[in-house]
């Protein structure tokens, strides 16, 4: 097969867009994309801070290097979340983000939040102790959600995601399942911020295929981390991505226009009526919005007293804290 | 005879056929994977030569959001 634009071997072959492209070409077009998608959803402007977050997989350290060569103000977020799984998972995805700022970006900031550090236990350790030992994916993601609004937040940045459209149209499809409207309704490439605690999030990434994301991050030569999160093995969301898979396979396009179809309908107003407003509280330790008053539900997770055998309370600085990391090349400049 | 590797999983087969029809046999998603040989992407349209190992990198990640 032969790129459509100057006839040498294509790298990559885009059945829904009925477009091949050569490595050259495709590290053009797909920023181009993006581009475009920022314009039409408005999802940002080049006066915007962006604080990325980026966990040393294909799609954030992609769409990090795609901001940054469309000339964005971009900041990386790593947040240290402790999970081993018997291949240091967390530490090799820490090396991946720095090798990447290191080969391609090397004055980029990245902060770094670690949560053993910051709180005192790692998100395996908490979720064992909140007895949730089977998956501590909801407890992972209730801390990575708090921790990336609040440096959000406090450095003045947009909220900026790689969530691509198989993890959007998978998510869409597990929530038209059950008739999620509440989620419905929320379910955005921009989510504009509603409390001055609330950072704005956006997801630049959402029409873009996982596997267009995987090609450029070959093809640009981001040395990304390959494996699975050891505890995402069996999960829904995996479940739903083959079964879209699966679909497309037959029908190029289905996931796309199962989205961004979603989209226009969200934007005519299919779910409107579901969007309520909620009144919110601020948390009793920490002062983020939350709501139902009293703790809000990331202080909630971390109050382990009370219980005989669980004996540590609220013992984290409420104030966050977050380090710079400076790559080697920038320390000796 | 070559060779088509997936995560630890390693089969051979006949050269002179696509990376399409090989996908088909072997049963794989051809959504799910991209065709690399020699660390370079390839189309699932290439025809396969004998000798050549094609390294299938795996797509889908996630657990939840």
């Amino acid at each position: 097969m032969k790129c459509k634009r100057c006839g040498a071997t294509a790298a990559i072959n885009m059945r829904h867009h009925k477009l091949a492209l050569c490595g050259a070409h495709y590290l053009e077009w797909l920023p181009a994309q993006v581009q475009r998608f920022i314009e039409k959803y408005k999802v940002f402007t080049a006066d915007d801070r962006l604080l990325v977050a980026v966990s040393g997989g294909k799609d954030s350290l992609s769409l990090w290097d795609i901001l940054l060569r469309l000339g964005y103000q971009a900041d990386g977020l790593y947040i240290g979340l402790g999970i081993d799984g018997g291949v240091q998972y967390s530490d090799q995805s820490h090396q991946k983000t720095i090798q990447f700022i290191e080969k391609f970006w090397p004055e980029a900031k990245l902060h770094v939040v670690d949560v053993e550090q910051t709180y005192g236990m790692t998100i395996p350790e908490l979720a064992k102790a909140r007895r949730r030992n089977d998956k501590p994916c909801s407890v992972c993601g209730l801390n990575k959600r708090h921790i990336m609004n609040r440096v959000a937040v406090e450095g003045g940045y947009v909220l900026v995601t790689g969530h691509n459209l198989d993890d959007e149209a998978a998510v869409l499809m597990q929530n038209t399942l059950r008739w999620q409207t509440g989620y419905l309704a929320r379910q955005s490439p921009v989510l504009e911020s509603t409390h001055p605690k609330f950072a704005r999030k956006v997801k630049p990434l959402c029409r873009f295929y996982e596997r267009e994301m995987a090609a450029y991050a070959i093809i640009r030569g981001i040395d990304y981390i390959y494996d699975e999160c050891p505890h995402a093995e069996g999960a829904t969301t995996l479940f739903y991505k083959t079964l879209l898979n699966q679909l497309e396979a037959n029908s190029p396009g289905a996931k796309l226009s199962f989205y961004l179809e979603f989209l226009r309908a969200r934007n005519e107003g299919l779910f409107k009526e579901t969007q309520e407003k909620v009144a919110l509280h601020a948390c009793d330790y920490c002062g983020q919005p939350t709501s139902t008053p009293g703790l809000c539900s990331f202080c909630r997770i971390w109050d382990l007293g009370g219980e005989p055998e669980r004996s540590r309370s609220l013992v984290f600085d409420p104030e966050l804290q977050v380090a710079a990391f400076e790559s080697a090349d920038a320390i000796e400049n | 005879m070559v060779k088509l590797i997936f995560r630890s999983h390693q089969w051979e087969v006949k050269p002179g056929m696509t990376i399409e029809s090989a996908l088909k046999k072997l049963d794989i998603d051809p959504e799910a994977v991209l065709p690399t040989i020699n660390d370079t992407l390839v189309t699932t349209d290439y025809v396969l030569k004998d000798g050549e190992t094609v390294k299938l990198v795996a797509v889908v990640s996630g657990g939840g959001q």
